[in-house]
């Protein structure tokens, strides 16, 4: 649904995005990470048209995006970042505005909006202007006008900023239930949200994408994928080393695979060496990999050289 | 059609949630008032016209047009809902006939609230109607000269009063080519070549033709092309802005 192709954007002399190509398909979620400045919100600003690329093309649907504007705006669903919206307008009218421009008229209307106001969690804000609302309800109006339409796809500017831990909830689910017959991008710095609601993920970094996998291989190239975590009455240090690389932490140890490749056999040979030993085991769990730390490596070197 | 039709409705209906209207409106008959019947002496001048209400416009919307006209873009820009609007099946082209349509139409319902001048001058006397038509016609035009141009820096800007400041500036240059003590100023060393070509460019010149009652084809044609020049602008104001 979404093809981009070496995407080039600068401003003066900095090149915000540097050749970016990815493409989603329908049925994907894409989780799009990076650090404040990389260039997530301006890629997602030139998919939805609202800025030419310097260099570069965007298809939407098979449209390019520079060349047939509307038909590929009218695929498209978008939440900006910050979501802004109309104040002065009350969440009602402002989804009939957006229902109207979407080419919704009488009770196609009428059905689509009732429809995002279930979805969406406004039942209870219908008449108050926007201005009036917390940031959580101002966050779903918008989310909500960019589903009025039901798009193909689907560009949200970190849907869940902003909203507390059981919205975050609801909107992650909402992410993932729509993103069965939908194209979904949404940016994001919060990496659980990777785990709860992306089929694939994309770090960006000064314009670059550094990694492109699903959640599963991005775990994997945690250093900690494939660590066993054991605490128990006995174990020493000296003897768990024979494994592996030891780190010692508060109440119990962390043993790393010598090779990675290898890692699933080292929660067994944990277990032989503590029956061998008889150490009575409190707790024992394989690490899967934590996706802050990928991203901390990935990104951080550059953020300090900046 | 019905894009451009649903942006226009929004665009009332925002001047209207708002006090900007009711105090716009209030503050524009008011003056009209006081500029007609007292500073413009009405009842002294012995005529039935409604000459000493249409004079002063072009001076009345210098400072009242650009206060309609300064959020159209600036608002959108510094709130952020420019980027909804305009990823949404919206021309750039359509949003910007819309603003400019729905404050057109704004302030052709506080021009025609002005009706009782013209009852009041038909109780008095027998006025020629037709000449107060064409007054108004003017004075519409007149409106949506300085509204384009109002349009034009509200782009130009996330700041609404340097889009009020550079519309008033550049309103009044657009009087004071034509009017009556620069024109003099300018005959005296200047061919009177230079001195028509510079009134030409004039809105004053070209109001006092519908005062007289006079539609003539070339005043028309250049309120229409000075709106059409300056929204014009606007798009490019605003395509320059998106490519950053």
């Amino acid at each position: 649904m979404i093809q981009i192709e070496n995407l080039v954007k600068s401003f003066g002399a900095k090149r915000a995005v540097d050749g970016v190509s990815f493409a989603v398909e329908r049925g994907e979620v894409l989780g799009f990470l990076g650090p404040n400045g990389a260039g997530k919100s301006t890629t997602m600003r030139m998919i939805t048209g609202f800025m030419p690329p310097t260099s570069g093309r965007v298809k939407v649907g098979g449209y390019d995006v520079m060349e047939s504007p509307l038909e590929a705006k009218r695929l498209i669903g978008y939440l900006p970042e910050n979501a802004a919206a109309y104040p002065d307008m009350s969440v009602r009218g402002f989804l009939n505005f957006a229902a109207e421009l979407r080419g919704l008229e009488g009770s196609a209307r009428k059905k689509a909006v009732n429809h995002v106001i279930e979805l969406c969690f406004l039942d209870s804000v219908l008449h108050q202007s926007i201005e009036t609302l917390s940031k959580g309800y101002k966050h779903r109006t918008c989310l909500a006008q960019a589903l009025i339409h039901d798009p193909d796809v689907l560009i949200m500017d970190e849907p869940t900023d902003g909203l507390d831990p059981n919205q975050k909830h609801e909107v992650r689910n909402l992410i993932r239930e729509l993103g069965h017959n939908k194209a979904i991008v949404f940016s994001t710095h919060i990496l659980e949200e990777v785990d709860a609601a992306c089929t694939r993920a994309i770090i960006i970094d000064r314009g670059r994408i550094v990694v492109n996998g699903t959640p599963e291989q991005l775990r994997g190239m945690s250093e900690l994928c494939g660590a066993v975590t054991l605490a128990a009455r006995g174990a020493t240090e000296e003897r768990l080393s024979t494994l592996g690389r030891v780190e010692k932490l508060n109440g119990g140890f962390r043993i790393y695979p010598r090779d990675k490749a290898k890692a699933a056999q080292l929660a067994q040979e944990v277990v032989e060496l503590v029956n061998h030993y008889g150490w009575k085991v409190e707790g024992m769990y394989s690490e899967r990999g934590e996706l802050d730390e990928v991203f901390r490596r990935i990104t951080l070197p550059d953020t300090a050289r900046r | 059609m019905r894009v451009i039709r649903t942006l226009v409705k929004r665009e009332l209906a925002s001047y209207f949630s708002s006090p900007i209207a009711y105090v716009f409106l209030v503050i524009f008959l008011l003056m009209t008032g006081f500029f007609t019947f007292t500073a413009g002496n009405f009842f002294e001048r012995g005529e039935a016209s409604l000459a000493s209400f249409f004079g002063w416009h072009p001076w009345l919307y210098l400072v009242l047009v650009p206060a309609v006209g300064m959020r159209l873009w600036a608002e959108e820009r510094r709130s952020g809902t420019l980027e909804l609007l305009l990823t949404m099946p919206v021309a750039t082209w359509q949003a910007i006939i819309a603003k400019f349509l729905a404050s057109w139409i704004f302030l052709a319902v506080a021009l025609a609230l002005t009706f009782p001048a013209v009852l009041t001058v038909n109780v008095l006397g027998d006025p020629d109607n037709g000449v107060i038509v064409a007054g108004y016609l003017g004075s519409f035009f007149l409106a949506g000269a300085y509204l384009a141009i109002t349009c034009m820096t509200s782009a130009m800007t996330r700041n609404q009063v340097v889009a009020f400041i550079v519309s008033v500036v550049l309103c009044l240059f657009l009087i004071l080519a034509g009017f009556n003590p620069v024109t003099d100023l300018l005959t005296r060393w200047a061919s009177p070549a230079v001195v028509d070509t510079v009134a030409a460019f004039s809105v004053v010149t070209h109001y006092d033709g519908f005062q007289r009652g006079v539609i003539d084809l070339r005043d028309l044609v250049f309120f229409l092309s000075i709106i059409g020049f300056a929204l014009f602008a606007t798009g490019v104001v605003i395509r320059s802005h998106r490519a950053g």
